[in-house]
């Protein structure tokens, strides 16, 4: 199929999305029961009657998971309500152990909140939050024997339910409207500042290469200058920042391809494909699909004291746009700075690297420049780039110790990126310390003096602007292992001639 | 040792506490009447002889070290198959969970073995609680032992029918709509529906969520209280357990002292489909309150005509997403799964060939009731009657102590009659499920004979929720002046197996 371009689908559509988010809790145990939460443990081991939906089983609910879900929804802006209820919505899957999931359905813990996100300009676009609700996770099937990892031509199929009632909450966006063409760029603020609000929650690690967060993308157009929604898709489980931008890109495109051929929307699920970007149809959700919702009668309505939600209002931690500002205002940046370091994702690694010992520019140059520039030619986060904050700041002590200059610093960065290795250990195995004996510098600097005559004249006769080329001669001769500075300071001395 | 059979459960954990007798031999007396009559009553689908003297023996050693037993240590048990029992089989009554064992008991389960109470066994039950007659037990019907050829109830009717035909002294049942009162009614034992909350669901498989309650059944009001007290009481594994002092059910069932108490008269309880001589014995039993010392007074509820509709609304939506979960994926019946069926297929092969005619009449009303488009109008409407009943209650209970009203409307039918006329059926349970649907506390107990087929029938007595107490002060007295009068118990009128 070929797409209309992304400029011409919006030149006639626009575009209206609703994100759905799924954070799993960092509990220690799940929703309903006992068991242990922690990841990667033997297939079924993490089990009980009642996550197994064993016969005559009961759910109890997890206060903490409770509290997790109130906190979430009180930094989102949203109203706590004074008395909800779980319900069930029944469906069968097989990784579903009692065929129906607990869930909540017209009473929503918290509801009506907003988040704002900031874009890439600088600029505040506010999503507004429909409701954040709290709900167990299914179990896992692997489809076993098939080419594509599908159950469709698989041979057998592996259930594991570990990941049975481990404790979920659903973070539904109100329709956002009004984004434009700038409506994939909200979807990916969107789900990265809501990240960062569920770290700075301390409520789950919010992983998405682990899956403790997951994103659903339902996006519609109508026409420009139109009010009446279109017909949705819904993009599954879009599962890096990335992604989620390339996934509501793609869909705008293909829904305009769709409807500029005089097409209609099919309503149905989609996945995503990391590979190229695009998405492929998944099951038609027609309106036959039911999913006889009624509240939960194992358990009991819960109404959270209004005290205590004050209480969890009053002991939140600071948010991640306050926690900005703050940085902006230490760091001394400006907007577009700040912004920039933002857009980079380097926020993490730069405060990271400043606790292990790192001054804050030196900090934030590495990881701006060098960094920030390999990350974007190979199309990956900055926080996976293969040194530590610990290694970046073991770089700028061993500059700041005088034995590395500039350019043996970044050498020694790429080989560390390489993976050669700590820092210390490229130093030594490359050889690349600054010659620092003055002795064997003095040669070198005598040497260029002597090769320059005329300059050393100039500078002698006060223009000592002129040193940077007798500076270039020593560098060149010590293949760049000295200190240029500590050169400058010699080729002076030499010359009778007071640095400025 | 036949004698033995006879005692009541109190009379037999105190011949074992004074070792008069020893509980292997009071295990042993009833396993060997099991062995003797149960192939005509078929009350139990699994007898555990290993276990139950096992547990006897226990209780025996315990004995000999001196320890002190509890007031059930002992005393055999007949328990519903719907409550869990580690390593022994599990079926609820059902083709679909032949052969399951489960991994863990029920809280009530454990709650009895921590007693010294001596399970022998799991008996027959309607599938899945679903009925009036024990008919629907996919494991043949259970006869009443005063009629074989007649039901014992439902869907306890297994547990009353072991009371009745002394098989063992107490009993464990269930009660959604009536399935411990009604078998209690129509074979002259008691049986106790506690408030809903005050005995742990957890272990009991559920069929109606909000509806299910555990209980004591018993062939006199002073064994229901002592059961009673062993299971009742909160488990925080059960979010709807109630966590609060069980009422002082054992004072109150040997009180017999009934002077003062104000008793309310249902009058929407009586009137057509209501047998002839079960309204005599009813009405007698009024008329003895009253000689007792009781205040009579009718009080009328008029939503109750609505509670059946609400019911068969409710429950049957509750128990279609329950049961989802047989879908022969993790344990029970898997039927056609020979690697050229895909998942869905086996699960429909497995519910068409696992479940029985009303289990499938309930799931296919009670996904119907729930669908979009019709919750409002079915599910929602009957949660709305459901506020009105307890309203009907609470408005009684504000001018009287507990109600009256017969159990059930006829006598033990015969087996077959209402097989295929399922809106027969639920009328047996007509007076019994008000107390569900509003989730308070009520008993049955043996009142007499109706004179025109000399089968039992039975009072029922309704308290207000964590009010149970009333029920054995109210039972008690009532079961102590007809004894008086009659000389006997009236089980001691049953024809002999
Ligand atoms: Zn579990």
């Amino acid at each position: 199929m070929n797409l209309v371009s992304y400029e011409d689908a919006l030149a006639s559509y626009d575009p209206v999305m609703g994100l759905e988010v799924h954070v799993e809790l960092g509990t220690k145990t799940k929703m309903f029961c006992g068991c242990s939460t922690e990841l990667g443990a033997e297939p079924n081991s993490q089990t009980c009657p009642t996550c197994l939906g064993l016969p005559g089983s009961l759910p109890v609910v997890n206060a903490i998971g409770v509290e997790s879900a109130v906190k979430i929804g009180l930094a989102l802006n949203c109203e706590i309500a004074e008395w909800c209820r779980f319900a069930r919505k029944n469906y069968f899957y097989p990784d579903m152990p009692k065929n129906f999931q607990t869930s909540q359905y017209d009473e929503p813990i918290a509801f009506n909140g907003y988040l704002d996100v900031q874009l890439e300009d600088g600029s505040t676009f506010r999503v507004e939050i429909e409701r954040a609700h709290m709900e167990e996770d299914t179990g896992k099937s692997s489809h076993v024997g098939g080419a594509t990892g599908r159950i469709h031509g698989a041979t057998h199929s592996l259930l594991d339910y570990n990941r049975a009632g481990i404790p979920l909450i659903e973070i539904v966006t109100k329709p956002i409207v009004g984004a434009g063409e700038r409506a994939p760029e909200v979807a990916k603020a969107y789900v990265a500042e809501l990240r960062e609000l569920i770290k700075a929650l301390g409520v789950s690690e919010a992983r998405m290469d682990k899956g403790q967060m997951r994103c659903d993308v339902n996006l519609s157009l109508r026409p420009n200058g139109t009010e009446t929604f279109g017909t949705r898709s819904e993009t599954k489980n879009v599962n890096s920042l990335r992604s989620v931008e390339r996934a509501a890109r793609f869909e705008i495109q293909r829904h305009a391809t769709v409807l500029t051929d005089g097409g209609t929307i099919v309503q149905e699920t989609r996945h995503f494909h990391e590979e190229d970007g695009s998405t492929t149809s998944g099951r038609i959700k027609d309106n036959a699909e039911d999913y006889r919702y009624f509240p939960e009668p194992d358990l009991v309505p819960i109404a959270p004291a209004r005290a205590w939600v004050e209480e969890l209002r009053a002991g939140l931690p600071e948010l991640p746009r306050v926690r900005r500002a703050r940085l902006q205002a230490e760091w001394g940046l400006s907007d577009k700075d700040m912004q920039s370091v933002l857009n980079a994702g380097a926020v993490e690694p730069i405060l990271e690297t400043i606790a292990a010992g790192a001054p804050a520019d030196q900090a934030r140059k590495w990881w701006m420049g060098e960094l920030a520039r390999r990350a974007n030619e190979t199309g990956t986060e900055l926080s996976e780039q293969p040194i530590t904050p610990a290694q970046v700041a073991r770089v700028t002590a061993l500059v700041a110790e005088g034995k590395l200059n500039d350019k043996l610093a970044r050498q020694v960065i790429e080989a560390v990126l390489a993976g050669e290795g700590e820092p210390d250990e490229v130093v030594e195995k490359r050889g690349l310390a600054v010659v620092s004996d003055d002795s064997a510098l003095g040669a070198a600097v005598d040497q260029a003096i002597a090769d320059n005559e005329a300059i050393a004249a100039k500078i002698r006769d006060g223009k000592v602007a002129a040193v940077g080329a007798l500076v270039g001669a020593v560098m060149k001769a010590t293949r760049g292992q000295a200190d240029a500075a500590r050169v400058k300071d010699l080729i002076l001395e030499r010359l009778g001639v007071e640095g400025q | 040792m036949t004698e033995l059979i006879r005692y009541t459960a109190a009379e037999t954990a105190s011949a074992i506490a004074k070792g008069e007798v020893s509980a292997v031999e009071v295990a042993q007396a009833h396993l060997d009447r099991i062995d003797a009559v149960d192939k005509k009553v078929n009350a139990f689908l699994h007898v555990d002889t290993e276990g139950a003297l096992k547990a006897a023996r226990a209780v025996d050693e315990k004995r000999a070290k001196g320890e002190e037993l509890g007031p059930l240590a002992g005393v055999p048990l007949a328990l519903k198959d719907v409550f869990t029992t580690e390593g022994i089989p599990t079926t609820c009554g059902s083709k679909i969970l032949e052969g399951w064992i489960p991994p863990y008991d029920a809280t009530l389960t454990s709650r009895l073995k921590d007693a010294g109470v001596v399970i022998l066994g799991k008996t027959n039950m309607d599938e899945f609680a679903m009925g009036s007659s024990t008919e629907n037990s996919a494991y043949g019907p259970t006869g009443n032992p005063w009629d074989l050829s007649r039901i014992p109830g439902g869907s306890g009717g297994g547990s009353a029918a072991a009371l009745a035909a002394f098989e063992a002294p107490l009993a464990i049942g269930t009660d959604t709509g009536g399935s411990i009162r009604q078998p209690g009614a129509v074979t002259g034992t008691v049986g106790v529906k506690p408030t809903y909350g005050s005995v742990s669901r957890y272990g009991l498989v559920a069929f109606s969520s909000s509806l299910d309650q555990g209980g004591p059944c018993a062939r006199t009001v002073l064994d229901a209280a002592l059961l009673h007290e062993a299971i009742a009481g909160h488990d925080p594994l059960d979010s709807t357990s109630i966590d609060a002092p069980v009422p002082a059910v054992v004072e109150a069932a040997k009180l017999r002292d009934v002077r003062g108490m104000r008793i309310g008269v249902v009058k929407e309880f009586a009137g057509e489909g209501y047998q002839t001589g079960v309204m005599q014995r009813f009405n007698e039993s009024v008329e003895l309150l009253r000689e007792l010392g009781a205040e009579v007074v009718e009080v009328s509820c008029p939503s109750f005509t609505l509670a059946l509709p609400a019911y068969y609304l409710i429950a049957p939506s509750e128990c279609s997403s329950n049961l989802a979960r047989f879908d022969a994926m993790r344990y029970g019946l898997r039927v056609g799964d020979d690697g050229s069926r895909s998942a869905e297929e086996v699960t429909a092969l497995t519910r068409e060939a696992g479940f029985g005619d009303e289990v499938k009449r309930r799931i296919i009303l009670g996904t119907y009731a729930l669908s979009s488009g019709y919750y409002d109008a079915y599910y929602g409407s009957a949660q709305k009657v459901r506020t009105l009943i307890s309203r009907d209650f609470d408005a009684a209970f504000a001018g009287v102590d507990v109600l009256v009203s017969p159990t059930t409307p006829t006598t033990a039918f015969p087996i077959g009659e209402r097989a295929d006329d399922p809106m027969a059926m639920y009328l047996a349970d007509l007076c019994t499920i008000p107390s569900n649907l509003a989730g308070n506390a009520a008993m049955s107990l043996p009142v007499g004979l109706a004179p025109e087929d000399n089968l039992p029938v039975g009072l029922q007595i309704i308290a207000p929720a964590m009010a149970d107490d009333r029920l054995y002060r109210v039972g008690g007295a009532v079961e102590a002046a007809l004894n008086d009068k009659w000389g006997h118990t009236l089980l001691e009128e049953a024809p002999a197996l």
